[in-house]
């Protein structure tokens, strides 16, 4: 175990999870007690190898799965039945497939669900909607629909449904999955320029590199590593433990 | 929108029939087509008529031809029925050139064609000047309850990406040296269907919760209101008005 990446840090994490467990009805168990904290401004890489609990956590922090054991705090929020809406709104979650996450005829629509469902309307919420498309460069896709658009513009748009709740996280589940090189680069410039708190889960330990500073391994339900990225993806010993593996003739 | 591949029906456009509100236009449709279902069947010029009107109606959208009609076509096993009806009807027959038909019959079949023919036009009508978009928000304005305006609304978004689905099924599968030749057939095709059902079910679970994790509560928000003048129900109405006088006015005149 290496030190925590909340060391020094005096604010109130934006994600506090202490000892999470949870059990699935069929009764497998996917989390064994887990401790984690993102702070504010932090982008955060969580690692880890299939069927390591990943998505089981991620559901955790907006209250989709709820812990057998432990305790989900958001931003000194605790997840609870009442809560549920602004725990919602405080943790924007990006899925995997951007076909899952936009589900309404237009990107405008799409794009407004979210804020109108925390009752928004008229000229703030066109605001909201253009402010959104904007910070991912795609506000010109306002009228079109989801399917005529290309994959990289897609999972833009995507995390602009989240981006118009104004999250204090951004939860991304394997942001640079099916990208071209460029488009991957393109979102990755994206990331960078967004003033959000960033919890990033990925297989793609390069991108992991170079947009965290610190990554959390997951592994069998635990967390059996978190520091610096760089340091992390550097010891042979955990990596190899952990089946994660750098691609082929890249070096750190 | 509306000049992609998937966009099949609307074509964008600026005139009096893009511009009509939505939930005009579709109140105005099904009230039309009621209204030419009403005419009795013998009135074969006044069904005539209105079908000269929907005509008018597909060629006052300034849509090519060739872009309304192939969508005739759903109007086949119809028009084949139509065909067929005269031959099979009973009662008194009369000459139909070198055959003879029954007289029930071929008025029957005459009033089908026509009254097909005019409510597949002015649906075809409605369809090529409506974003599937403002069909949806038609729906919800009209007080559809929400879970059928969301079926509406999932099926719109969601039709490619099942068909695409479809067509990477039937490519893995044909490059794998298959071909549904005969009855032997049949289970792969069953279980390829099942496959798909079982992924579109997935993709469903997966869709609620990227709603939920945005704050679904199981209300659709509204959050462009539509709006109708009364000036834009005269004009939506205006060919539901004339079939309906149609229907009243061959009616008493028999």
């Amino acid at each position: 175990m290496r030190g925590g990446g909340d060391n020094g840090h005096v604010t109130t994490p934006v994600l506090d999870l202490r000892g999470v467990a949870y059990a699935y009805p069929g009764g497998h168990q996917a989390l064994f007690g887990v401790d984690l904290h993102v702070h504010p401004g932090e982008r955060v890489a969580l690692l880890g190898p299939n069927g390591a609990g990943k998505t089981t956590l991620v559901l955790h922090l907006n209250g989709v799965l709820r812990p057998g054991h432990g305790s989900v705090t958001v931003s000194g929020l605790p997840v609870t039945e009442e809560n549920l809406l602004e725990v919602r709104r405080r943790v924007g979650i990006v899925f995997q497939d951007p076909d899952d996450q936009l589900f309404m005829p237009t990107v405008r629509d799409d794009v407004a669900f979210g804020p109108a469902n925390l009752g928004l309307r008229g000229a703030e919420l066109d605001a909201r909607v253009h402010e959104a498309l904007a910070a991912v460069g795609v506000a010109d896709l306002a009228d079109r629909a989801p399917h005529h658009l290309s994959f990289g513009q897609r999972r833009r748009v995507a995390i602009a449904t989240v981006l118009a709740m104004r999250p204090e996280i951004l939860v991304l589940d394997e942001p640079s999955s099916n990208l071209d090189p460029a488009s991957r680069r393109e979102l990755a410039d994206i990331l960078r320029t967004l003033e959000v708190t960033i919890l990033m889960v990925t297989h793609d330990l390069p991108y992991a590199v170079e947009l965290c500073e610190r990554a959390v391994v997951l592994s069998e339900g635990s967390v059996v590593a978190d520091g610096p990225t760089r340091e992390l993806l550097a010891d042979a010993a955990l990596m190899a433990r952990h089946r994660l593996e750098l691609p082929v003739g890249f070096s750190i | 929108m509306g000049s992609g591949p998937g966009e099949h029906l609307h074509v964008e456009g600026d005139t009096v029939l893009h511009a009509l509100p939505p939930h005009v236009k579709l109140v105005g449709l099904v009230a039309f087509v009621l209204g030419v279902v009403a005419v009795p069947s013998h009135a074969h010029r006044v069904l005539a008529a209105l079908l000269a009107l929907a005509v008018g109606l597909v060629l006052l959208t300034r849509v090519p031809a060739r872009h309304v009609l192939p969508r005739l076509a759903v109007e086949t096993p119809f028009a084949v029925f139509a065909v067929v009806l005269p031959f099979v009807a009973v009662g008194p027959r009369v000459a139909l050139g070198p055959v003879s038909v029954s007289q029930a019959g071929l008025t029957a079949a005459v009033a089908l064609l026509l009254k097909g023919t005019t409510g597949v036009l002015a649906a075809v009508t409605f369809a090529v000047t409506t974003r599937p978009r403002d069909l949806v928000r038609a729906l919800q304005h009209l007080r559809l309850p929400d879970p059928l305006v969301l079926i509406a609304s999932f099926m719109v978004r969601y039709v490619d990406v099942v068909a695409d689905q479809l067509r990477r099924m039937r490519v893995a599968r044909a490059s794998r040296g298959f071909s549904a030749r005969s009855v032997r057939a049949w289970p792969v095709l069953a279980a390829g269907t099942g496959a798909l059902f079982i992924r579109s079910y997935e993709r469903g679970e997966r869709v609620h919760l990227a709603m939920v994790s945005r704050g679904w509560s199981g209300r659709l928000p509204v959050t462009a209101p539509l709006e109708a003048s009364p000036r834009d129900w005269l004009l939506g109405l205006t060919p539901a008005l004339v079939a309906a006088g149609c229907a009243v006015a061959a009616t008493m005149a028999t």
